[in-house]
């Protein structure tokens, strides 16, 4: 019956996007979380015991580090906005002819590795480099001061890689936007100052939502930038730091595991929130 | 009491790079006015409107609100008001925010707002419709939306580019009897920029036709229609036959011009030269055609020709006529006395048109050979 066929649709249509998410998403998931209930260790096997005291003791040990990658990733995602917005308005409104090769420049980093580049940096932003050496050697600066390994450094890095993920969604919510709204408003006793922020900005709320969970989902699980311009520095670990050492070195598969878990599921719990705030039909809209 | 001016543009000239959008265009609007701007694309009328509105501002000239010169003033400090061609309403805002949106900028009391707004949307006839987002309404109800948005603030000022362009035709017709009636009640001064020279027609006190950059003529519909004053503006405003000829004397209120086949034609002498060559022109609807020669006159214009070619369209049957001298004219006949097709007068036939001198008008000047658009220094030119 086409009635049947035309009510089916859109539940055969999800099922390939379904399939993928159960496959590459849930099932990872349970196994993590099955992971974290073994106890053993490497030589011996790991075996179900389910041990559900293993998130309490994460908790305890670890809780400091998923508060620091959170405010992290929180900064970095303010960051990225604070700097991204004006990029992306200024390409959008007054790129004019040069646009394309504007958006270009922003995507340019991504033709090199992302490790690459954050080696780079840490060359260029070393303690006798590029920029503080110089500093240091023009007697601009102490000799003891060190930007590698601080938390600033760490953010600073975070920041750079993921800056285009912020700009390109904001700059396709501000392409969009019709130049006589903006003139409407003017025309009904907006100041510039109001006009950009009762009009333009909240337009622009599905780009500033896109691109905040672009850039706030990958930094607060990164370990790149810590590893590399944070130096390995215990003081500017983060989340996932500790879950490469957990895995790879000291192969503690079940607190590895569960860390992880936390981390996706938090991660997920705090996107939640937040779309709920904000709502999600800003995304769609 | 001499008129109140509303609006003044003195010598107002807007340069694109090497365009000229507006050439040195005066202008006054009075108090209440339902002022139109007509012309073809491109011809400078959206440019002249958002140079009164502040959008933009001219090269040269300056733009007076009443006595206050406005010019370099941006637009939320100008009483002045707009509707925008696709009426640019805020899509995250509902109607009610849409409408509010001037009161609240400026501070008014949001009791106030809550009942100045449900009092403009009885005005607009959508009462009832302040919690629907603009995407939730049809084209029409946007166009009320975006009219009681500008109208709530009582402008001195109320800009329309073209703000029926996005209707069909039968919505169309029904928003122009509307804005009229609501021009009439608020008693605001209407700037209304179309191409549609029968919309300008229908709702206008006044209409100012342009082309390229400047005002052809300026006068109300009917001078506009009975006594165009330039060849452009009696072809904008419907159709027209102009025929070539000299002024050949005046004679009382009236005046004689020969055409090159020595016919002489009466007209009303207003304003036309004692002598040189002119344009006698008559509207395709005040000729009365009848077969055969010309008869006693009883002080009618009269000119023999030959039909070329007649189509009949129900109400009426439309003719194409050329005369001695090579002239081709249009003529609607009213179908009063025939009964179909079958009694239209045939392709070849012999015909004689007369019409009353009162219906003639005269446009002085050498005929332009030109097609392009040098602007003619036209006698009797309205620029007030
Ligand atoms: N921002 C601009 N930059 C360059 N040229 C412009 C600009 N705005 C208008 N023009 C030019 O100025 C002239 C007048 O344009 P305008 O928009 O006033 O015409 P219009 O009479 O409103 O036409 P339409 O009926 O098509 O809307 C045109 O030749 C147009 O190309
Ligand atoms: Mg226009």
């Amino acid at each position: 019956m086409p009635r049947t066929r035309r009510r089916l649709t859109p539940y055969l249509l999800l099922l390939p996007g379904t399939a993928w998410l159960v496959l590459f998403f849930a099932v990872p998931m349970g196994y993590m979380l099955v992971m974290s209930l073994q106890q053993g260790s490497l030589s011996e096997g790991y075996h179900l015991t389910w041990n559900w005291g293993i998130y309490p003791d994460i908790a305890v040990k670890y809780g400091n580090l998923f508060l620091r990658s959170v405010s992290f990733a929180l900064a970095t995602t303010v960051l990225t906005l604070a700097i991204g917005y004006p990029m992306a308005y200024t390409i959008a409104f007054y790129g004019g002819r040069l646009k394309n090769a504007l958006l270009l420049v922003v995507i340019m980093p991504f033709f090199v590795s992302f490790v690459i580049r954050t080696l780079n940096w840490r060359m260029v932003l070393s303690d006798n480099g590029l920029v503080f050496g110089t500093l240091k050697d023009a007697g601009l600066l102490d000799q003891s001061f060190r930007f590698l390994a601080t938390p600033a450094s760490v953010i600073f890095g975070l920041t750079y890689n993921f800056l285009p993920f912020m700009v390109l969604p904001l700059f396709v919510a501000l392409e969009k936007i019709d130049r006589r709204m903006i003139e409407a408003a003017a025309d009904l006793y907006a100041s510039r100052a109001q006009a950009f922020w009762r009009i333009t900005f909240q337009l622009s709320l599905p780009g500033v939502v896109a691109g905040s969970l672009l850039t706030f989902i990958p930094a607060v699980g990164d370990f790149i930038n810590a590893d590399i311009i944070g130096a390995r520095s215990p003081d500017v670990a983060m989340i996932g730091n500790v879950i490469q050492r957990l895995f790879l070195n000291s192969n503690d598969f079940p607190a590895a595991a569960a860390l992880g878990f936390v981390l996706v599921a938090g991660t997920m719990l705090l996107v939640g929130v937040y779309t709920r705030i904000v709502g999600t039909d800003r995304l769609t809209s | 009491m001499p008129p109140q001016i509303d609006v003044r543009l003195d010598r107002v000239t807007k340069r694109f790079h090497e365009v000229v959008a507006v050439d040195d265009l005066s202008l006054e609007i009075q108090r209440g006015e339902f002022f139109s701007m007509l012309g073809p694309s491109g011809c400078g009328k959206t440019t002249t409107l958002r140079m009164i509105g502040g959008f933009e501002e001219p090269s040269e000239g300056a733009i007076y609100l009443g006595e206050t010169d406005v010019t370099g003033l941006p637009p939320f400090k100008r009483d002045v008001n707009t509707v925008f061609q696709n009426y640019a309403l805020f899509p995250h805002l509902t109607v009610f925010e849409n409408v509010a949106f001037g009161l609240r900028r400026r501070k008014v009391a949001t009791d106030q707002i809550a009942s100045e707004v449900t009092a403009m949307l009885e005005l607009v006839e959508l009462p009832g419709y302040e919690a629907r987002k603009p995407s939730q309404l049809s084209g029409g109800q946007q166009q009320r939306v975006a009219l009681a948005r500008a109208l709530i603030n009582h402008p001195r000022v109320l800009l329309l580019d073209e703000p029926l362009g996005a209707l069909d035709l039968k919505l169309r017709k029904q928003m122009q009897l509307e804005l009229k009636r609501i021009q009439t009640e608020v008693g605001i001064t209407f700037i209304y920029v179309t191409h549609d020279q029968e919309e300008a027609m229908t709702m206008s006190d006044r209409i100012a036709v342009m082309r390229a950059g400047r005002i052809e003529q300026l006068g109300n519909p009917e001078e506009l229609y009975e006594r165009p004053t330039t060849p452009f503006v009696a072809g904008f405003l419907g159709v027209s036959n102009l025929l070539e000829g000299e002024v050949a004397g005046h004679d009382g209120a009236l005046v004689s011009i020969r055409l090159r086949d020595g016919t002489v034609l009466r007209a009303p002498a207003d304003g036309v030269a004692a002598s040189g060559p002119v344009r006698v022109g008559v509207r395709p609807e005040k000729l009365r055609v009848e077969a055969g020669e010309a008869g006693p006159s009883d002080g009618l214009n009269a000119l023999a020709g030959v039909v070329l070619d007649a189509s009949y369209i129900g109400v009426s049957t439309q003719y194409v006529i050329q005369t001695a001298d090579g002239h081709r004219l249009t003529v609607y006949a009213q179908n009063l006395d025939t009964a179909g097709a079958s009694e239209a007068m045939a392709g070849g036939q012999r015909v004689h048109l007369t019409w009353k001198p009162q219906h003639t008008f005269v446009i002085s000047g050498p005929a332009e050979h030109v097609a392009g658009d040098p602007h003619l220094p036209e006698e009797g030119e309205t620029d007030v």
